[in-house]
């Protein structure tokens, strides 16, 4: 298959948006202090005062954390509108994210939960909120849009699930999950970063192995049945593999409010014929320009307060589903449910 | 040519059987048509002769070997099935959308080699949809969608294909148009085609065999001008009607009888 023109130009976009973002912003970086430091840092000598701590240990690591949580997401989101044929079907509208942040919250205020047990704790949330909304949606009739309505309501459910356990909690523990309730990059640690490429290096390479079938399934159950596709086999690992994508997305850097949702559709406004690969790139694009906006524009904006990238992507979100709802293009598309 | 058959079969969703312990073997390289009034089971049953619904007794054979044990991806290079409403994606081309019929020969890591391309290429001549290539299915016309879809299921090269309503939905010309090319393949290729068809004129001229169900069974098979009698209909359809010999073919022309506008106020039904 060809790599398309879009996917060119996206992959192109991501590395020069993450610089951009490791040297512009509230503190500047000149492109031969960076190769400074990083130089300096790989060949373990003393860096630069400030400068050094500031680029290596927040700069750096939240723009890869933006690139990567964007990706999985993108992919995330990406899977979930390819199989069920709804661009609505994507996991921050049908609570899989809600159910990561329930988990990654619950484990934390509960338990005392860190680190990785708050991942995985976030990826059984998802999981069992996958489960229930799978077995919710069991019936006659369109089974796509039952489980994006069962969805929409066991996530608001969940919403209300992580507002109790955050008004039961002490200020300390309620500030630290916060993240988990609005989805932020700040600050981007170290093994937020690893546990999230760990799970990637699993979970990208099964995804594609899966994309294949997908495509076929794409021609509905029967016609994929009919060209030999395992249809119940691949729905269930791609299901779970979307899951776990967006659940380590989550736990990485919270629910990033509408980054899957939108990225496929996003990258479809650009090429019809966008794929999975285009999404998880324009993830990437939507939350590292999020990111650039909220911690740099907002502030001029705002007289001085930065904003969460959560709350920069759900404003860009929002308008985008509704104009999904009502533009013509929307329908057509959403026609196929 | 394998064989298709089927030995006591019943199929049902949830525990409403549908087709009830049914014997059929679909002659080799003919072309065979089964009709029967609505729900009579036409369509479930296409979809327990492929894969797509496991037999709640009875066994599905092809070439003497159980369906349900061989891998899945296997029987799609011997055994294809178009459904009634295959989904396009958006933005798919012609081309693209041919190509997935060969998903059943590429491996996993494997994409299309120059044998698929070549498959693609011969489908689309095959149905007269070479210079709709490279344009997107969307902006096609319904006929030549369903066009299409046929040269999709050809790319897949299986022996035995089977069709679930190819024609609905088209005018009448499209509706000869599809028969006709699949009578064409049908000729050169030799595949054993199985096809599931609401007008039973069209069904008469283009079987070799038809097969009448009524709820659930099969009442009837044979040639089409010893199936389609007066009486068959009457029992399969619950309509009167008169057989005559189609001028055009000379295969059985079924003439419905309703209760208006019959010159001879004897046939009307009660």
């Amino acid at each position: 298959m060809r790599i398309r023109p879009l996917t060119l130009t996206l992959a192109a976009l991501v590395p020069l948006l993450v610089f951009a973002s490791v040297l512009l912003g509230s503190y500047v970086v000149t492109v031969p202090d960076l190769i400074t430091i990083v130089s300096r840092h790989l060949n373990g000598e003393r860096g630069i005062p400030g400068a050094s701590f500031i680029v290596l240990d927040t700069k750096i690591p939240r723009a890869v954390l933006a690139a990567f949580a964007g990706a999985a997401f993108g992919l995330s989101g990406g899977t979930f509108q390819t199989l069920l044929r709804n661009p609505l079907a994507s996991p921050d509208v049908i609570g899989v994210s809600s159910g990561a942040s329930a988990g990654a919250v619950a484990a934390i205020v509960l338990f005392g939960a860190r680190g990785i047990t708050a991942s995985l704790s976030a990826l059984v949330g998802a999981l069992l909120v996958a489960l229930l909304i799978h077995s919710l949606s069991r019936g006659e009739g369109s089974a796509g849009l039952r489980l994006i309505l069962a969805g929409i309501g066991v996530g608001a459910a969940l919403q209300a699930v992580v507002q109790f356990l955050m008004s039961r909690t002490d200020i300390r523990t309620a500030s630290d999950v916060l993240l988990w309730v609005s989805g932020s990059l700040n600050p981007a640690s170290g093994d937020r970063i690893t546990v999230l490429f760990v799970a990637m290096l699993a979970l990208v390479p099964a995804l594609a192995l899966l994309a294949r079938p997908l495509r076929v399934l794409e021609l509905g159950d029967d016609a994929a049945a009919g060209l030999g596709v395992n249809v119940s086999r691949v729905r269930l690992g791609l299901l779970v593999v979307a899951v776990a994508l967006a659940a380590f997305g989550t736990a990485a850097a919270g629910p990033l409010a509408f980054v899957a949702f939108l990225a496929l559709p996003l990258a479809r406004q650009l090429d019809p014929r966008a794929g999975l690969l285009a999404a998880a790139l324009s993830g990437a694009v939507v939350v590292l320009v999020a990111d650039f906006v909220g911690a740099n524009v907002a502030p001029l904006l705002l007289g001085g307060s930065v904003l969460p990238v959560g709350i920069v992507t759900g404003a860009l979100g929002a308008p985008f589903l509704l104009w999904l709802l009502v533009s013509p293009a929307g329908r057509t598309r959403r026609k196929v449910a | 040519m394998p064989q298709l058959n089927a030995r006591g079969l019943t199929l049902q969703y949830q525990d409403r059987a549908i087709v009830q312990n049914l014997h059929l073997t679909l002659p080799e390289g003919r072309i065979t048509m089964i009709v029967g009034a609505n729900a009579c089971g036409k369509s479930t049953l296409l979809r327990g002769l492929s894969r797509l619904l496991k037999p709640a007794n009875g066994v599905v054979s092809l070439d003497g070997k159980d369906i349900h044990a061989r891998p899945a991806r296997e029987l799609a290079r011997e055994l294809g099935l178009l459904p009634q409403h295959p989904l396009a994606p958006d933005a798919i081309t012609v081309r693209e959308l041919v190509g997935r019929g060969r998903y059943p020969h590429q491996g996993f890591f494997r994409g299309a080699d120059a044998d698929d391309d070549a498959a693609v290429q011969r489908a689309l001549d095959v149905t007269g949809t070479a210079e709709l290539a490279e344009r997107p299915v969307s902006e096609l016309s319904g006929g030549q969608r369903q066009r299409v879809w046929i040269a999709m299921a050809l790319a897949q090269e299986t022996d035995v294909l089977l069709l679930d309503e190819p024609t609905t939905y088209l005018d009448l010309a499209h509706q000869v148009e599809v028969l006709d090319v699949v009578t064409e393949l049908n000729q050169r290729r030799g595949t054993t085609v199985a096809i599931v068809l609401h007008d039973l004129n069209l069904a008469a001229r283009y079987a070799h065999h038809v097969v009448a169900m009524k709820a659930g069974r099969i009442v009837a098979q044979g040639p089409s001008r010893e199936v389609f009698t007066p009486e068959l209909v009457s029992e399969v359809f619950g309509l009167s009607s008169q057989v005559l010999v189609d001028p055009v073919s000379g295969t059985p022309l079924i003439v419905p009888i309703g209760r208006h506008h019959s010159l001879n106020p004897q046939e009307v039904p009660a």
